[in-house]
């Protein structure tokens, strides 16, 4: 006999920690972004502002996270972005990190060659968001 | 830390063991319940029953977050290891959940500190085995003690005072109607009152309206019983005022639940309400199922036809589940 | 009814409109430009066509002075910042020669969080997003060769503004420049940061006596001086509506007053420094009706709610920013028009002050040539659109008084429900509000319901969800800031912190948090005296964070 709730569903659901490193405070996105992944059932941890790799990577592991979602908007993503990488490889986690916001299309293929598993530019619609995502922890389990 | 190809009973030898990694992927078995939930209990409740289990609750914006967060900064100090369950509600329409109690706790103590972020997930009763699945996790893997945190709403709220040693209600000066807050209970569940925010007007005349009711409860409730008066704390989250106070009350409520024999009581309780509350999703699943097949089905055109009565036809199916 | 006055300036029939008398006077004895105020075809104009109230009257709806900008123009204030205090110098120089009229500073993160560019918290945005100061060396380099007693200086700053502000006065009067003679407006506006921007430091209570104390200070030592730049500006950005802009912009300003009341100031004398700044969005005449109905409010609520008599005091004068986050990356080019009718609605708002965006910045910083083409934008509104010519141009249309009725309606509310918070006091109310996440959680349902609305198409915007042919690769020449300001700024500090006198550094940052501990202490002095020990700005945000704690919000999605 099963031991399966058949009411609403107990089962798999994304969880996705959101988080904004160093101190760039614009989180008009990551917020917005927050409820687009709500709103499509995926469990949001939102971190927030002023994060460090460290914090993000503790918090992963705690929430044993399917993916990291990182905003930015200061110019910093090619310096911040392979940074995260690295110390989610050290930390020898495999889940994908998607990238949100201020992006120059040049620098996508950068960042996807340095391990970032998807890009998002500013004000990407909500279903290209949640694509994102369903595709990257899809990819990576 | 990889832990692909591990089996179930892999993943929690290594949270006990002391990896944070692989206790985050046992409290995801237990959250997703299902067979794995089920390995996790019959390892973890052997190994459990020591760790002090605190439920903190109360309206939204009373700080609790900060409270808690205040606690799991000061308690590494004293050589103790705290780990949280913070509770948010998922959102009815799409099941999902922003889950953000955590931004104030900042775990800044790494291994002596662990937070995980719990949504309700919508159903009935849907923490009834997850908080506590929870809890003993956390009891196995060696922290002491369980913070779950959690806004005060119904359901939720029962779930989770069930689940707790000691619940602590926080409110804030000015908190109004001592009334409203009798008809929702809280008298009744709290062990420990905090008004928090207590450097804002107001504050030591919330504290005496709260002393009044538990004057009045006094006459009928725990009380009289266990002759425990449930202490206000008071206290400032924000600089943490008054979080070395509470601990030092939470500690000694759970002398006085263990001196009384009342901690023993409360526990049977909720092993009661667990098992109880299994069997019932047992059942429940079994009563879908066989009104589904081709038998329950036949026995419910048998009803429409008039050929049995309902109470025939739930009979019939009761043997067959409960053999 | 209000009389439409259109007819030629020295009308024969006699006036029995008293208000149109005194502001005829006040017009006649204003020191007007000399340039021809006709229209391109050569039709003269009358200075302000409608009715009272006239410009330069309570409560100065339609503009604060009775010629308009027949008398001065706005100030083209280009905002501008990047890599070392030397690149920031020489943009500066090159605005300067291209016609701009006053500084405006941009800061890197780490200045703008108080944190030093060796910080870790640095990594990867020293010079980034505006100009990197350590310490008082960098802002020597900065206004090198800039005459300070000619120049009105604009710092965009807030958590460490105190900092930023000793700094400049001791540079101002190395170069023999008396404070008294310094002439700008420091940003200062913590609350704004709180609720939009998060660039806080330490928690509300704290930064707002960090502020009070830079209100007295400078109203003894350097009355040419705001110390406050009151923002909206950034409420609009993270996605508050117009009139949310409006609302809590002002009622930041009715918390100051409060506040700089409690400590003792006099209405009059800090009510006429105290300065604002806005955004300037995309729909043109709710933004012309927001500005009317700001200067509206302001003076009815300083006036009949605070007791200010000075009319100075009445008057909100705002520097004005097109909206950033209405540039897309798409169709780059097309930004240039967006700004082009965004600094015409600030024109025909009134605004004192302008900033035009350069139409690559949704991807990165301006390039030169984008800021130039921001600055011609201006240039183009003000010489050859003649909305300069006459005062509120719109004044009377019935639209756009009832968008300006519509607009302080709108506001009116948002203030009974933030007095109500305060049980009667503003300053109680915001913080309230503030604490319990009202502003950030208004913003935040705002900016989420346009979200929705761009998605689904309701709400065009061009080139992104409509007539989006066109958009090709962004654009190649874009502002890339390498590491070489980060190393550059590390090789400073090294210098900087060998060559200071240790002694004194450390006895100068006891005395910044003896003074923190001691609320009946002015700061100021003990900052100057820091910065001019050359301490570092993140050692006496420390020495004050001691004392002050700091900030973490809740989380309010």
């Amino acid at each position: 006999m099963s031991n399966q709730h058949t009411d609403t569903d107990t089962g798999a659901k994304v969880r996705i920690v959101l988080a904004k490193l160093g101190l760039d405070g614009h989180d008009r996105g990551i917020k917005i972004v927050a409820r687009i992944l709500r709103d499509a059932g995926m469990e949001v941890i939102y971190l927030g502002l002023r994060q460090t790799t460290d914090s993000i990577v503790a918090a992963a592991e705690e929430e044993d996270a399917d993916a990291i979602g990182l905003s930015m908007h200061n110019a910093g993503h090619l310096t911040l972005a392979p940074a995260m990488i690295e110390a989610l490889r050290t930390a020898d986690m495999d889940i994908p990190l998607i990238v949100g916001g201020i992006v120059p299309d040049m620098d996508v293929e950068t960042l996807t060659d340095a391990g970032v598993a998807a890009v998002l530019g500013p004000g990407a619609p909500a279903e290209e968001v949640v694509a994102a995502v369903t595709q990257a922890v899809a990819n990576s389990s | 830390m990889s832990l692909r190809g591990l089996s179930t009973e892999e993943v929690f030898e290594r949270a006990t063991a002391g990896e944070r990694r692989a206790l985050g992927r046992v409290l995801t078995f237990v959250e997703r319940a299902g067979e794995a939930a089920d390995i996790v209990t019959d390892l973890s409740h052997p190994l459990g029953g020591s760790a002090h289990i605190v439920g903190i609750t109360g309206a939204p914006g009373a700080g609790k977050s900060t409270l808690t967060g205040q606690l799991t900064r000061l308690l590494p100090e004293r050589g103790v290891r705290p780990a949280v369950l913070a509770v948010d509600p998922s959102s009815p329409l799409t099941g999902g959940a922003i889950l953000g109690d955590r931004i104030r706790m900042d775990d800044v103590a790494g291994d002596d500190v662990f937070i995980r972020s719990v949504a309700t997930r919508g159903h009935a009763g849907g923490l009834a085995l997850s908080i506590p699945g929870g809890v003993r996790a956390f009891d196995a893997a060696g922290y002491d003690p369980v913070i779950i945190e959690t806004v005060g709403v119904g359901q939720v709220e029962v779930d989770v005072v069930g689940a707790a040693d000691t619940t602590v209600v926080v409110v804030n000066p000015g908190w109004g109607d001592a009334v409203q807050a009798n008809k929702a209970g809280l008298m009744e569940v709290a062990d420990i009152f905090v008004i928090n925010k207590a450097d804002r007007p107001g504050a030591a005349d919330s504290r005496r309206d709260l002393d009044l009711m538990l004057d009045l409860s006094h006459v009928t409730g725990q009380e009289s019983r266990t002759g425990y008066r449930p202490p206000i704390i008071m206290t400032t989250a924000t600089d943490g005022t008054g979080a070395d106070e509470l601990w030092d009350a939470i500690v000694a409520h759970r002398v006085h639940l263990e001196t009384t024999g009342e901690l023993a009581v409360r526990r049977a309780a909720r092993h009661h309400y667990e098992v109880t509350h299994r069997l019932e999703q047992l059942v429940a699943d079994g009563i879908a199922i066989a009104l589904a097949e081709d038998e329950g089905a036949a026995l419910l055109a048998d009803v429409a036809a008039k050929r049995i009565s309902p109470a025939d036809a739930a009979r019939v199916i009761a043997t067959r589940i409960l053999r | 009814m209000e009389t439409m006055v259109t007819g030629p300036a020295h009308d024969d029939s006699p006036s029995t409109n008293e208000a149109r008398d005194q502001w005829q006077a006040a017009y006649d004895s204003s020191r007007l430009r000399d340039v021809p105020f006709e229209t391109m075809s050569g039709v003269p104009l009358e200075p302000v066509h409608g009715a009272e109230p006239y410009p330069g009257q309570y409560p100065y709806t339609r503009g604060l002075f009775p010629a308009g900008y027949r008398s001065r123009l706005w100030t083209m204030r280009m905002f501008a910042g990047f890599g070392t205090a030397e690149d920031t110098n020489a943009r500066f120089k090159e605005l300067l020669r291209n016609g701009g009229t006053g500084l405006s500073t941009a800061f890197d993160m780490p200045t703008l969080m108080g944190r030093d560019s060796d910080s870790s918290w640095a990594l990867g945005e020293v010079g980034h997003c505006g100009v990197a100061i350590d310490t008082v060396s960098d802002m020597r380099d900065l206004f090198a060769g800039i005459d300070l007693a000619k120049v009105s200086t604009s710092m965009t700053i807030n958590g460490p503004a105190a900092i930023l502000m000793a700094m400049y006065v001791a540079v101002a009067e190395e170069t023999g420049v008396a404070r008294a003679d310094l002439a700008g407006t420091i940003q200062n506006d913590i609350l704004k940061e709180y609720q939009a921007q998060k660039e806080y430091i330490y928690p509300p209570r704290p930064s707002m006596r960090i502020i009070t104390d830079m209100v007295k200070f400078t109203t003894a030592e350097m009355p040419r001086w705001h110390p406050i730049s009151i923002s909206g500006y950034h409420i609009r950005e993270a996605g508050s509506t117009a009139a949310q802009e409006l609302a809590f912009t002002l009622a930041n300003g009715f918390a100051y007053v409060e506040a700089a009341l409690a400590a003792g100031e006099n209405i009059d004398e800090f009510g006429r420094r105290l300065s604002f700044f806005f955004n300037s969005h995309s729909d043109f005449f709710e933004e012309i009706g927001k500005f009317r109905a700001a200067r509206r409010i302001w003076a009815r609520w300083m006036k009949e709610r605070y007791g200010a008599t000075d009319e100075r005091a009445m008057m909100c004068r705002f520097h004005t920013q097109t909206a950033g986050v209405s540039l897309t990356a798409q169709q780059p080019e097309i930004n240039i028009a967006r700004v082009a009718t965004q600094a015409l609605a600030a024109a025909m708002g009134g605004t004192q002050s302008l900033h035009t965006d350069g139409f690559d910045e949704a991807m990165a910083l301006p390039t030169e040539k984008a800021a130039r083409i921001a600055l011609r934008t201006q240039q183009i509104v003000a010489h050859e659109t003649g909305v300069a010519a006459v005062a509120d141009p719109l004044g009377g249309a019935p639209f756009v008084e009832w968008m300006t009725d519509e607009m302080e309606r709108q506001a009116e509310e948002i203030f009974e429900h933030l007095e109500d918070l305060g049980n009667g006091s503003m300053l109680e109310g915001v913080y309230e509000a503030v604490e319990n996440g009202y502003f950030v959680g208004e913003i935040a349902d705002s900016a989420y319901r346009f979200e929705r609305e761009v998605n689904a198409g309701r709400r065009i915007i061009v080139g992104v969800n409509a007539f989006a042919e066109g958009a090709e690769d962004d654009v190649q020449n874009l502002l890339r800031i390498g590491h070489e300001t980060e190393d550059y700024q590390l090789k400073r500090l090294i210098t900087v912190k060998q060559d200071r006198n240790d002694e004194r550094v450390a006895a100068a940052l006891a005395r910044v948090t003896a003074d923190a501990e001691d609320s009946n202490t002015n700061l100021m002095p003990g900052l100057i005296e820091a910065v001019t020990a050359s301490a570092t700005e993140e050692e006496i945000v420390m020495a004050m964070e001691s004392v002050f704690g700091t900030y973490v919000e809740r989380a309010i999605v």
